[in-house]
């Protein structure tokens, strides 16, 4: 088994004029490793390439990167699933400013989830106890409370690389039918206002990226379309 | 809340419905015209303009002519705001949009209601 | 040293994991001038990998459910150097605590009734050990971590908190007093190094899991809070007690929630015997979890382990069917698939006991005041300096932590010490500011690293230290194998000191960080070895070959671990809850 060629995006704003491939070769012993475990076997034979990473497992969302083409987290990504030919492609997340190497800004994507009020609002007096919700109403939150703001989603969708300061994308938009559609807050139609515009929702052209690349198999698609419901219900 | 003053109808819930709702009307004129020269496979001009000096197809007409207006206006927007970045550029290519819409409608309707 | 830019908070909270975070909303809601300091985005900290749930009694599954239970099976899981009225305080605040992160919006899992769903864990007993298995903890599906994590960052939003995200603490400044006055950090991002002057310091950095080859634990569990402690002489308790969780994925380390055994999975040996109920005939595989890990390791030694090498166990959930497991489990469902490469509704889970949890840390009383011990053996709070969290010994866990107290851990003396910090803050607090020699002092180390010309690679010693505890610090431990690795340590240390940092650039510079987390884990890795040696007994999560009972004659106590004499001392375990009556040490079973 000859060794594994990873070409990987380089870039370090003190040093560089523009960016680069670089190529590496990487002895994994032939065995199908996680794609973390290779960018950090590159680290050892030059530890300038810089990565975010921390769970290692999958929840945290550090390390959303583009792998041969597609965007996922490289600490679940097995190489069997991504390698072609012994080829490996690495390149940050597209569509946001590179800071270095694999690292991205992501200020737009952070600014969009914190446009859309990510957190319960209810103006009713809190209870002694629990706010009772039935399993029935809880069972609406699967699928949406479990993202993990990875922004593998958003910097997959062409409507968010054309207007990532108007629309909310993907994840933002996930996030926001995850209030929506809980039964303990009271802020629907302030909510709704908010995201009525032709911008923050309506730019999403259904392209579906989102759901093919989303690390934790949620739809943002789905909740997309379930907020054009709820505005379309509350404005006719 | 994004604000915005080139959209059709200001608000992206509306402009989303008038797409959908403008692209069911094209759907139907377009069927029903297509039906039209199917079951009248001998079409001379006397028919086609007999088709159209009745009022209720003048009012179809019309309103499919209003349809594609409104559908292109809010297509075209949408595509000068997703690639258009240069606000000059955007907004002439807008005015260049609105203009073109707008011959296209008034020569229309002249078409339609006209001598 | 002065032209190093300085930035002024009334409170400086180093973490953004769920401590922190929970510390910063209290200040953030009152108003005080706050800043979370962050290495990482702060949801990704490690308090999101945390699965099974905060365990806690509200009463929802059992209505007659009582807190004083709770700390009865705390202060037993603990094996008595829990200090009783920190777990009273615990367990009694619990309930208010975890009401308020259910109308934060945490998204709890519910039962029919639309109360929380709570599950039953190890070491959980009804009526004082007397009435069975209880199921006390709070859950939303195996993903309670994260979702209280968000949540307590969402709540920060709403509170307009500042944050200084990716941006890494380097060490405490200490004026001419020895109070803690602030810290120097680094902008991950750019490389500026600024002098951060605070006038209460929270240590809120996690554990340290990483000082184990094998471990649950983050990539960014390097103990930073408790290497800048030791550094600034500061002294560690209970370093020793580190919790070995039964069930790691074998070969990856990832963490398999206990919840899987409080739904009814079980573990099996290389013939299929559910074989805890020979080692714990009553609570069988929910008995503690050193407990457990304890009897996997002798299933393992006493060759009846699984796999070709028979170096673990299984975890057999099949039986629970794909329903409970999709409702209930689906993160440990994509976990065994991803890591394990196997169906958890088909197959059984291969684990192995695993590095999981720093019970010791920065002692701390219940409002998250920092603590130190004079000669005559009495308690001095250190002025300035608060830690919570993993980060801290308060101590609730003792030598050994139950399922689902961590998360609770959090919150509660997370509030807590934001509350009296808040108290503290309004009645005024004034300390001299430090001078030009202390930060120089502050900086020192920083400095070194940016000047080192040569020397050994930063992966390659943090490879061996993690090496060495692995093997001389273990789930069982004796003093031959310890010696040595002490040793070894000592040698490691002097070369760390000399090891090279070949990329000085500014720009989003890891090497750099990985240098300085190297020197934490070092710190980390030094105070539980000597902490480990020392303590001639085995209890809790401490297990010797050579003293396998436990000594309450001469070890019913803290271990406190001072750095700069490198001395383990004794400190005494409270016995004075302030409510009820004293919990006596008792031979502890499940």
């Amino acid at each position: 088994m000859s060794n594994l060629q990873v070409s990987v995006y380089r870039y370090n704003p003190e040093t560089d004029s523009a960016p680069y491939m670089q190529e590496f070769q990487v002895d994994t012993k032939g065995r199908d490793v996680m794609v973390l475990d290779v960018l950090h076997m590159m680290k050892e034979q030059d530890s300038g390439l810089a990565f975010r990473r921390s769970c290692r497992e999958g929840v945290c969302g550090s390390d959303g990167m583009n792998m041969n083409g597609k965007n996922g987290l490289a600490c679940i990504t097995p190489l069997s699933d991504v390698v072609k030919n012994n080829k490996l492609t690495l390149r940050p997340l597209p569509g946001l400013p590179v800071i270095r190497d694999m690292v991205v800004d992501m200020g737009l994507f952070y600014k969009q989830y914190e446009r859309i009020q990510p957190y319960l609002q209810n103006d009713t007096p809190a209870p002694a106890i629990e706010r009772l919700q039935s399993p029935e109403e809880r069972d609406k939150l699967d699928g949406l409370y479990e993202c993990i703001l990875c922004a593998c989603c958003s910097t997959s969708c062409p409507s968010f690389w054309w207007n990532p300061e108007k629309f909310v994308g993907p994840a933002g938009l996930l996030q926001s039918y995850r209030f929506l559609a809980d039964s303990r807050d009271t802020a629907t139609s302030e909510r709704l206002s908010n995201l009525e515009d032709p911008f923050s929702v309506f730019r999403c052209r259904g392209i579906m990226n989102c759901v093919a690349v989303c690390p934790k198999g949620l739809n943002p698609t789905r909740a997309i379309g379930k907020i054009r419901e709820m505005l379309l219900a509350d404005a006719t | 809340m994004v604000t915005n003053i080139t959209s059709f109808g200001r608000s992206g819930l509306s402009d989303w419905l008038m797409q959908r709702v403008s692209a069911v009307i094209l759907a139907l004129y377009t069927v029903f015209i297509v039906a039209f020269l199917l079951f009248n496979p001998n079409l001379d001009y006397y028919a086609w303009s007999g088709l159209f000096s009745q009022t209720w197809m003048r009012i179809f007409s019309l309103l499919a002519f209003i349809a594609i207006a409104a559908h292109a206006w809010i297509g075209l927007w949408t595509v000068t705001t997703d690639y258009l970045k240069s606000t000059r550029l955007r907004v002439g290519a807008q005015a260049v949009i609105i203009l073109g819409i707008f011959v296209y409608l008034v020569w229309g309707i002249q078409i339609l209601w006209g001598a | 040293m002065s032209n190093l830019r300085s930035l002024t908070f009334d409170a400086i909270i180093i973490g953004g994991g769920g401590s922190g975070l929970r510390a910063a909303l209290e200040l953030a809601k009152s108003g005080k001038k706050t800043a979370v300091l962050s290495k990482v985005f702060p949801t990704r900290s490690h308090t999101v990998s945390a699965q099974g749930g905060i365990t806690c009694a509200i009463a929802s599954d059992d209505p007659n459910d009582d807190w004083r239970w709770h700390m009865y099976d705390t202060v037993k899981g603990g094996d008595y150097i829990a200090d009783q009225d920190a777990a009273e305080y615990m367990c009694s605040e619990g309930p208010k605590a975890v009401f308020e992160l259910e109308h934060m919006g945490l998204p709890f899992s519910r039962l029919d009734n639309g109360r929380i769903y709570q599950r039953p864990f190890g070491g959980q007993s009804k009526n004082f050990g007397e009435g069975g298995q209880a199921a006390r903890t709070c859950a939303a599906a195996d993903r309670t971590g994260h979702a209280l994590l968000h949540t307590l960052y969402q709540n920060n939003l709403k509170n307009n908190t500042v944050f200084l995200n990716e941006w890494y603490a380097v060490d405490l400044v200490k004026n001419a007093s020895g109070d803690v006055v602030g810290c120097i950090a680094m902008c991950i991002e750019t490389g500026e190094v600024v002098h951060v002057k605070s006038k209460a310091t929270v240590l809120a950095t996690g554990g340290a899991g990483r000082i184990y080859a094998s471990t649950t634990n983050a990539l960014i569990n390097t103990g930073d809070g408790i290497g800048m402690a030791l550094r600034a002489g500061f002294p560690m308790q209970d370093m020793e007690m580190w919790q070995f969780h039964p069930t790691g994925i074998y070969g990856a380390g990832t963490l398999v929630t206990e919840g899987c055994r409080g739904e009814g999975g079980y573990l099996i040996n290389k013939d299929g015997e559910r074989f805890m109920e020979r080692y714990a005939p009553n609570a069988k595989d929910l008995a503690g979890r050193d407990v457990v890990a304890r009897s996997m390791v002798m299933e393992i030694l006493e060759g009846r382990g699984c796999g070709e090498k028979g170096d673990h166990v299984f975890l057999k959930l099949d039986h629970l069917g794909e329903e409970v497991l999709g409702k209930r489990l689906p993160g440990i469902v994509e976990l065994s698939k991803t890591f394990a490469h196997i169906d958890p509704a088909k197959d059984p889970i291969p684990v192995v006991p695993t590095c999981h949890y720093m019970m010791g840390g920065i002692p701390t009383n219940i409002h998250g005041q920092a603590i130190t011990m004079d000669e005559n053996g009495n308690d001095h709070i250190v002025n300035g300096l608060f830690a919570c969290g993993e980060a801290a010994c308060v101590s609730v866990h003792g030598a050994n932590r139950l399922g689902g107290n961590s998360l609770l851990d959090l919150v509660v003396f997370g509030r807590a010490a934001g509350m009296f910090i808040e108290g503290a803050l309004n009645e005024g607090i004034e300390y001299l500011d430090a001078s030009e020699s202390d930060i120089e002092t502050a900086m020192k180390r920083i400095t070194r690293w940016n000047e080192s010309e040569g020397g050994e690679s930063i992966p390659e010693l943090k490879a061996e230290l993690q090496e060495i505890m692995q093997t001389s610090f273990g789930v069982f431990r004796e003093e031959k194998n310890m010696l040595e690795g002490v040793d070894k340590l000592a040698l490691l240390r002097e070369r760390i000191s000399n090891a090279y940092l070949p990329d000085k650039s500014n720009a989003f510079n890891t090497a750099r960080v990985e240098a300085l987390e190297l020197d934490n884990l070092m710190e980390v890795a030094e105070a539980t070895a000597i902490a480990a040696l020392e303590r001639k007994e085995s209890r809790g999560a401490h297990s010797r070959y050579d003293y396998p009972d436990r000594d309450d004659v001469n070890w019913l106590k803290h271990s406190l671990f001072f750095p700069a004499t490198k001395e383990l001392k004794k400190r005494d375990v409270n016995f004075k809850p302030k409510t009820m009556d004293t919990f006596e040490p008792k031979v502890r079973t499940y």
